[in-house]
């Protein structure tokens, strides 16, 4: 499959640098090779130029004009469920579970300990008896 | 004043004579009941120099200092020095000298109740229910340390008899609140195994960005 994530109107992006980094962004605008027009209904990013370096695109599209306004922005993200598809991605499961784990306590670090060991364990025994089955 | 001469100024008998005298009752049989006796006036001359005190000094004031917020009785503690480095314990209160009292218990982690720098402990969120125990005999007192019997040959022969131990009244107050604190314990499966386990740093954890 040829590659498919461009740099296009309605394109959503993540900001990996600065004060937004973290939130999610349609690009508006393309207004050259390094810049975007570029506004986030739900991260409450402003509209703003921002540099494609410091974008990560996403699968998630967004069907809108070119300069579309910010309430039009809205109504569009809203509808397509960009919110949720990007919780349901792989990539936005890794940086929720990144951001969970940044936030356990101590305590829950050991317990998030304790609960990995009895996977493993449990998934140790049932690897034995199949094992012991299949020879 | 600037004199410096040494001049003696009798004191001026301002005292009216009857508040002079007081009648003070005297024992025996023999001797009347009571006495008149003259009071103390204090001394009669007085130096005309000024006699210089020293001024209090200001250093060496003890301030005991105000605890962090995280410091909170029955707070779970990560004690960083010492020979229980790396324990996790509870904080069971503070005490004048600023230090604070912690507990293992005993029971689960072998680290009885002492008194820790707090400066010297990670403050965790997890908490365990202390209002069971009760810590008002435990002052800066009562882990005082008794002096060492003075050594000398016959203490170098047989220094294994003269070993310190743990007195048995303090073996008993570990007991009285190890009993509380672990029924508190118990509450939450995972807590038990949580104090006796030790904190550690795996690779990638940044101690400034962990959350405690």
């Amino acid at each position: 499959m040829p590659y498919a994530r461009f740099v296009q109107i309605g394109r959503v992006c993540l900001v990996n640098y600065g004060p937004y980094r973290g939130s999610l962004v349609v690009v508006v605008n393309v207004l050259d090779h390094n810049r975007v027009l570029a506004e986030g209904p739900t991260s409450k990013v402003p509209r703003q130029v921002l540099q494609l370096t410091r974008l990560s695109l996403t699968d998630l599209m967004v069907p809108i004009q070119l300069g579309a306004r910010s309430s039009t922005l809205a109504a569009a993200y809203a509808k397509a469920g960009t919110d949720d598809a990007w919780a349901a991605s792989s990539w936005g499961k890794k940086l929720a579970s990144r951001s969970k784990r940044a936030q356990l306590t101590d305590f829950d670090r050991f317990k998030v300990m304790v609960a990995r060991k009895t996977k493993a364990s449990a998934i140790n025994k049932q690897v034995k008896v199949l094992k012991r089955s299949a020879a | 004043m600037g004199a410096s001469r040494d001049v003696r100024v009798k004191r001026k008998a301002v005292v009216a004579e009857s508040t002079r005298t007081i009648t003070k009752k005297v024992g025996g049989d023999k001797n009347g009941g009571e006495r008149v006796v003259t009071k103390s006036v204090g001394p009669k001359w007085y130096n005309a120099d000024d006699v210089k005190t020293p001024v209090a000094s200001r250093k060496h004031i003890h301030k005991p200092r105000k605890l962090r917020a995280s410091l909170k009785a029955g707070a779970v503690m990560i004690l960083l020095s010492g020979r229980h480095r790396g324990k996790r314990v509870v904080m069971l209160g503070s005490l004048p000298s600023g230090l604070i009292l912690v507990t293992g218990p005993y029971a689960i982690n072998g680290v009885p109740m002492r008194r820790v720098d707090p400066a010297y402990v990670i403050a965790t969120s997890t908490t365990v229910d202390v209002s069971g125990v009760d810590v008002s005999k435990y002052d800066d007192a009562y882990f005082k340390r008794t002096k060492k019997p003075a050594s000398s040959d016959a203490d170098m022969e047989d220094s294994e008899e003269k070993k310190m131990t743990v007195p048995e009244h303090k073996v008993a107050d570990q007991k009285t609140v190890d009993a509380s604190l672990i029924a508190a314990i118990k509450k939450d499966h995972l807590l038990k195994g949580y104090l006796s386990s030790k904190f550690t740093l795996t690779n990638g954890q940044r101690p400034h960005e962990l959350k405690f």
